[in-house]
C-alpha cells in the first residue's frame, strides 16, 4: 500500500479494493515505527481519523458519492488553523491555541472527504528554511536522519517521504514548500498567490504566503489542487474566478504541450552546487528531447530577491505577529507587572530567536526615517523582478532553475549563520516576490544519495500548464518512486 | 511700562464619527452599543490567528457620502494602511485605517454662525478607520476589555485650523452632527460616544507690536459638546497665561497633549513634547485597495439631499424665519422635509413654522418620533395654517385640534373643530351686539379708549378680552379689534 500515489489509494478505495480504515491504520502504523525518528508531526489525531475513515468506508459501501479525496489520510501543516487540536504554528506562545474555526483549505480537505492524520511540524510561524527553527521539536529528513527536512514545511515534505501521509498542505513564503519537496525527493507545488484561500492560515508574510500541497506526484499535486483551489469571500486577496478561473488540473494533465518552449538563466545558475547544476542540465535535456525548444534568458534583478524578500516578509510579519502578545489567548508571562510587561515579557519568553530576529528587522523597516529606505525601496524591486518575470514570459512558457543551491544540509550546519541560511532561499523567493506558482519536482541525487529537485515557472494562474510540463518530465523519469528506505 | 496684548485662538479638529452600518468594518458582528461585554465579537475582530478581514462595502458608500457632503475630493484609488501601536483595547495591536491615500481630501463645510451668517471652515481630509475596543477599569488590581465597539466604521474629519473662538468650533460640531444625521449615515449620539473630538488649539498673539505664537496643545477624546467648547475656552485662557508669564512660544516649546477633566473644567497635561510616536504606517496586505470610480460613485452621489446649512440659510432668507426657528426646523431632516412639503401644500412659512414649534414638535418629541410619524400628513398641516389664516379658527385653536387630532387620527379636522368649538365667530353683525353690549357695561373704559392718553392701549385690550370672554372664546379677535376700532375712533 506504501507504494501508491494519493490517487491510486482512492481509487482503490473507491472500488472497495482497501478500506479508508485500512490506509489510515496502515499510516498510523507507520507512523507509530517512524515518527519517534523522524519527528514530522506536532500533534496526530488517530481515533478522529478512524472515525472519519469509518464513515467514508460506509459511505462507499452504501454507494453514496463521496468527495474527490475519499478516504486519503492527509496531513496539514501547523499553520493551519483547524477546530480539532492544538494550532501551535511550532511555536511557544501559541502551544495551546485551539482555533474555533477551519482554515478554509483545511475545510476544502474535510469536505473532500480526506482522513486527516495529523498537524505537521514547521520553523516557528514558518520563519525558516531547514524546520530546526520549531520551537517544539526537531524534525529529521527521511533520507539522512543526520540532516534538515528543509523547512518551512519540513513536517509536511518529511511526512509524505517517510510514508507517514499520502499527501500534505504546506504553505510557501519564500520556498517554504518547494525547497522541503527537494530536500526530502517529493513533489512541492505553491500556486499563484490568490488562488488558494488563506483564511485560516496563520500569517507570516501576508503579500506572499500562499497554501499549496506536498504530494508524491505531479498526478497527486494536481488532485489536491483540484481540492482546495478557488476564490474565498473570506479572503479578498483570493481571486474570484470570473478573473482566473479554476479548471480541473486532472483533466488534461497527460497531455503534453507541444513546442515547448523553456528558458533557463544561465548566469542565475552558478550559485548551486555542481551536482545540483548536473541535475538541471539533465533534465533540460529530457525536455530537449521531448522537443522542447529551450532558450537562455536574462532577468537581471532577481539578484536582488533576498534582500527585498527579507525586508517586505519581515515588515508584514513584525505587524502580523503583533498580536500575539499576551492579552487576548496564547502564551502570558507569570512575571509581568503591568500590561507593557505583559507584552514584552510574554513575547520575550515564547518567540525563538528567529522569529524575534524577523520582528525586528521587520520593525526597522517600517520604522519612520527608514521607510524609504528599506521597506519602500524593497516595493520597487518587487516591481521589478515582477517585470523580469513578464518580459521573461513573452519570450517562453516555462523557467527552469534548481529549487535550492544544495541537497538537504547537515542538521546545525547553517543554524548560527542566518545569512547562509537565508541564501538557501535563493532560487524559490522569486516567485513569491512575483505571485507566480511555482513547482518542485525530484530530478536526480547527488552524491550522497540525497534527492534534488528541479523547479519549474509559469506565469500567474497557469497551474495547468505548470502541471502538464512537470507532468511530462515525470513520466520520463522514475525519481519520484524512489523511496528512503526507513532503519531505526 | 504699559503693554499692550491681543491675542486670536486659533482652532483645528479632528472629530471621529461613528457611521451606523448594521455590521462591523471588516467583519459581519452587528454594530450594537450598550450590550453585553464581549458579546458582539467574532474571530475577525478579535485579531485571532489567521484570520482576514473583509471591507464592509456600506461602510465605505457612507463615508463618500459624508465626504461628498464635506465637499470633498473623492480619491479615485484609495487604500488601507496598518497603523501600529501596542493597547489591550486593539487586539491586532494594528488599526486598519488610512494613511497616504485616504478616500478624500480638500474639502470644506459652512458653519452657521447665527443671524444667517456662515463661515467657511475647510477641511483637510475625511478617511476611514476601525475603532478601537473599550478598556474598562473597575475597582481591584485589574483591567477589563470589552471589544464590542472593535471594528466599528469610525469616520475621522480633521479640519484645517480655520475656527477663532470656542464658539465657532462648537458650531462645527453641532453643524457636523446634523449633517451626519440628515444623511443618515450616523446617529450622532453623543451619549453613545458616537462623536469624539480632539481639538488643536494655539494662541496667535502680538504683544508691543510683536507676533508670537503659543505651543499647540492637542486636548484628546472629548465626548461632549459642552466638553469642547469649555475646553477651548480654557485652554485659550491657559495658554494667554502661561505666555505672560514665561513668555513660551512655538518655537522654545513643543507641541503637547492634555486631557480634559469634566468634573474640575480644567485640561491635564498627558504627554509633553509630542513622545516621538512611530505608527509605522504600510499598506495592509491583507486587503485590496478600492477604485472609486464610474456607476458606483454615480450611485453614492445620489444619495446625497440637500443640507441642513443650505436649508436653515434659505429659511432665513426667502421665508423671512428667524434664525432660530430655522435652527429649530433644520435640526432634523425629518422635519425640515415635513415644513418643505407643507409648504408646498400651501402652507404660510412662518404660520407652519408655528404650528411645527409650538406644538408638532413638542408631541414628537413627548412620543420620541419625528413629526412625520405623528400621522397628521403635510397637507393637513398646509389646511390647518390657511384656517388659521383665513380666520376659520385661531393659533390658539389649531394647536389644539392637532393636539386632539393626534390622540384621533380617524376624526376629520372639521369634526375636531366643530366638537370643540374651535370655529371662530367672524360674523361682524353678530359680534357688533355682543360688543355693543360690552361697550355698554364698561364705560370706564370705553372713556379710557376714547381719552388717547396712556390707557388706551390698555383699556382696548381690556374689551377685547370681555368680548373674547362674553364668546368663550370663539370670536375672530382680528373682527372683533376692526369693529371696536370703527365704534372708538
Amino acid at each position: 500500500m506504501e507504494d501508491l500515489s494519493a490517487i491510486q489509494l482512492r481509487e482503490k478505495i473507491a472500488a472497495g479494493e482497501i478500506s479508508s480504515v485500512e490506509a489510515t491504520e496502515a499510516i498510523f502504523k507507520s507512523i507509530e515505527e517512524r515518527e519517534p525518528v523522524i519527528g514530522a508531526y506536532i500533534s496526530t489525531y488517530r481515533d478522529k481519523a478512524l472515525e472519519k475513515a469509518a464513515e467514508v468506508d460506509k459511505r462507499i459501501a452504501a454507494g453514496e458519492p463521496t468527495g474527490e479525496l475519499a478516504g486519503v489520510p492527509v496531513a496539514v501543516k501547523d499553520n493551519m488553523c483547524t477546530t480539532f487540536g492544538a494550532t501551535t504554528c511550532a511555536s511557544k506562545i501559541l502551544e495551546n491555541f485551539h482555533a474555533p474555526y477551519n482554515a478554509t483549505a483545511v475545510e476544502k480537505l474535510i469536505s473532500a472527504d480526506a482522513v486527516i492524520v495529523g498537524k505537521t511540524n514547521m520553523d516557528e510561524f514558518a520563519m525558516g528554511s531547514s524546520t530546526e527553527n520549531s520551537g517544539l521539536k526537531q524534525t529529521v529528513n527521511p533520507w539522512d536522519h543526520s540532516r534538515v527536512p528543509g523547512g518551512s514545511s519540513g513536517g509536511s515534505a518529511a511526512a509524505v517521504a517517510g510514508g507517514l501521509c499520502f499527501a500534505a498542505l504546506g504553505s510557501d513564503t519564500g520556498g517554504s514548500i518547494r525547497q522541503p519537496a527537494s530536500f526530502c525527493g517529493v513533489v512541492g507545488l505553491k500556486p499563484t498567490y490568490g488562488r488558494i484561500s488563506r483564511f485560516g492560515l496563520v500569517a507570516y508574510g501576508s503579500s506572499l504566503d500562499q497554501i499549496g500541497p506536498i504530494t508524491r506526484t505531479v498526478t497527486d499535486s494536481a488532485l489536491m489542487l483540484n481540492v482546495i483551489a478557488g476564490h474565498d469571500p473570506a479572503d479578498s486577496t483570493s481571486v474570484n474566478e470570473s478573473v482566473a478561473p479554476v479548471c480541473d488540473y486532472l483533466e488534461k494533465l497527460n497531455e503534453p504541450i507541444e513546442k515547448l518552449k523553456i528558458a533557463v538563466v544561465p548566469e542565475f545558475n552558478v550559485g548551486a552546487e555542481e551536482q545540483v547544476q548536473k541535475a538541471l542540465t539533465d533534465a533540460i535535456d529530457i525536455y530537449r528531447a521531448l522537443g522542447a525548444k529551450v532558450i537562455e534568458i536574462d532577468m537581471p534583478h532577481l539578484d536582488y530577491a533576498i534582500a527585498a524578500y527579507y525586508l517586505i516578509a519581515t515588515a508584514e510579519a513584525s505587524s502580523n505577529l503583533a498580536r500575539y502578545d499576551g492579552v487576548h489567548y496564547g502564551h502570558r508571562s507569570e512575571k509581568a507587572d503591568d500590561y507593557i510587561e505583559v507584552y514584552s515579557k510574554s513575547r520575550a519568553e515564547a518567540f525563538g530567536k528567529e522569529v524575534k530576529r524577523r520582528i525586528m528587522l521587520g520593525t526597522y523597516a517600517l520604522s519612520s526615517g527608514y521607510y524609504d529606505a528599506y521597506y519602500l525601496k524593497a516595493l520597487k524591486v518587487r516591481n521589478l523582478i515582477r517585470a523580469d518575470f513578464t518580459s521573461a514570459f513573452e519570450k517562453c512558457e516555462a523557467i527552469l532553475m534548481p529549487v535550492s543551491p544544495t541537497a538537504a544540509f547537515k542538521i546545525g550546519e547553517k543554524v548560527n549563520d542566518p545569512l547562509k541560511m537565508y541564501l538557501s532561499d535563493i532560487y524559490t523567493i522569486a516567485a513569491n516576490l512575483a505571485g507566480i506558482p511555482g513547482i518542485s519536482i525530484p530530478c536526480g541525487f547527488d552524491d550522497k544519495e540525497l534527492p534534488i529537485g528541479l523547479q519549474i515557472l509559469t506565469p500567474a494562474f497557469t497551474e495547468d500548464k505548470l502541471l502538464r510540463i512537470a507532468r511530462m518530465f515525470e513520466k520520463q523519469t522514475d525519481w519520484n518512486t524512489k523511496k528512503p528506505t526507513f532503519t531505526n | 511700562m504699559s503693554t499692550e496684548v491681543q491675542y486670536k485662538v486659533v482652532v483645528g479638529l479632528e472629530i471621529h464619527v461613528h457611521l451606523c452600518t448594521k455590521s462591523k468594518m471588516f467583519c459581519s458582528c452587528a454594530v450594537e452599543f450598550g450590550q453585553k461585554p464581549n458579546s458582539r465579537v467574532c474571530p475577525v475582530c478579535l485579531g485571532m490567528p489567521g484570520v482576514l478581514p473583509v471591507m464592509n462595502k456600506q461602510a465605505l458608500e457612507y463615508a463618500v457620502l459624508a465626504a461628498l457632503a464635506l465637499n470633498c475630493e473623492i480619491a479615485e484609488f484609495t487604500k488601507w494602511d496598518r497603523k501600529s501601536y501596542y493597547y489591550p483595547d486593539l487586539p491586532k495591536n494594528y488599526q486598519i485605517s488610512q494613511y497616504d491615500l485616504p478616500l478624500s481630501s480638500n474639502g470644506f463645510i459652512e458653519v452657521p454662525l447665527g443671524e444667517g451668517q456662515t463661515k467657511r471652515i475647510r477641511i483637510i481630509r475625511a478617511h476611514l478607520e476601525e475603532d478601537a475596543g473599550k478598556n474598562l477599569h473597575p475597582a481591584g488590581n485589574f483591567s477589563q476589555v470589552d471589544l464590542n465597539r472593535t471594528g466599528t466604521p469610525l469616520l475621522e474629519i480633521v479640519t484645517e485650523p480655520d475656527m477663532n473662538s470656542a464658539a465657532e468650533v462648537r458650531a462645527l460640531a453641532i453643524e457636523l452632527q446634523r449633517m451626519v444625521r440628515y444623511l443618515g449615515v450616523s446617529e450622532a449620539d453623543m451619549q453613545k460616544g458616537h462623536m469624539r473630538f480632539e481639538p488643536n488649539v494655539n494662541l496667535v498673539i502680538t504683544k508691543d507690536g510683536r507676533g508670537y505664537k503659543t505651543p499647540i496643545v492637542e486636548v484628546k477624546n472629548l465626548n461632549s459638546f459642552r466638553a469642547l467648547e469649555k475646553s477651548v475656552e480654557y485652554e485659550s485662557q491657559r495658554q494667554l497665561d502661561e505666555f505672560l508669564q514665561t513668555g513660551i512660544t512655538m518655537e522654545t516649546g513643543g507641541k503637547s497633549t492634555r486631557g480634559w477633566d469634566d468634573a474640575r473644567e480644567v485640561t491635564v497635561l498627558q504627554r509633553e513634547k509630542e513622545e516621538a510616536h512611530d505608527y509605522r504606517y504600510f499598506p495592509d496586505p491583507d486587503l485590496v485597495p478600492v477604485e472609486l470610480t464610474g456607476q458606483w460613485l454615480d450611485d453614492i452621489k445620489s444619495g446625497l439631499c440637500e443640507l441642513p446649512i443650505k436649508r436653515q440659510i434659505c429659511y432665513i432668507n426667502e421665508y423671512k424665519l428667524s434664525d432660530y426657528d430655522a435652527g429649530v426646523l433644520t435640526a432634523e431632516r425629518s422635519t425640515a422635509d415635513f415644513f418643505e412639503d407643507s409648504i408646498t401644500a400651501g402652507g404660510e412659512p412662518k404660520r407652519v413654522c408655528n404650528l411645527l414649534t409650538q406644538v408638532g414638535l413638542k408631541l414628537a418629541n413627548e412620543r420620541q418620533c419625528t413629526v412625520a410619524d405623528l400621522g397628521i400628513s403635510p397637507a393637513e398641516f398646509a389646511q390647518i395654517a390657511k384656517d388659521v389664516d383665513n380666520g376659520l379658527i385661531s393659533a390658539t385653536g389649531a394647536n389644539k385640534a392637532i393636539e386632539l387630532k393626534t390622540q384621533n387620527l380617524d376624526k376629520p379636522f372639521n369634526i375636531i373643530y366643530e366638537e370643540n368649538k374651535l370655529i371662530q365667530k367672524s360674523d361682524a353683525g353678530e359680534l357688533e351686539t355682543i360688543v355693543d353690549q360690552i361697550l355698554a357695561e364698561n364705560p370706564k373704559a370705553v372713556d379710557d379708549v376714547k381719552s388717547g392718553g396712556k390707557k388706551t392701549k390698555k383699556a382696548k385690550g381690556f374689551l377685547l378680552g370681555q368680548v373674547m370672554r362674553k364668546t368663550k372664546g370663539q370670536a375672530n379677535p382680528k373682527v372683533v379689534s376692526q369693529i371696536l376700532a370703527k365704534k372708538l375712533g
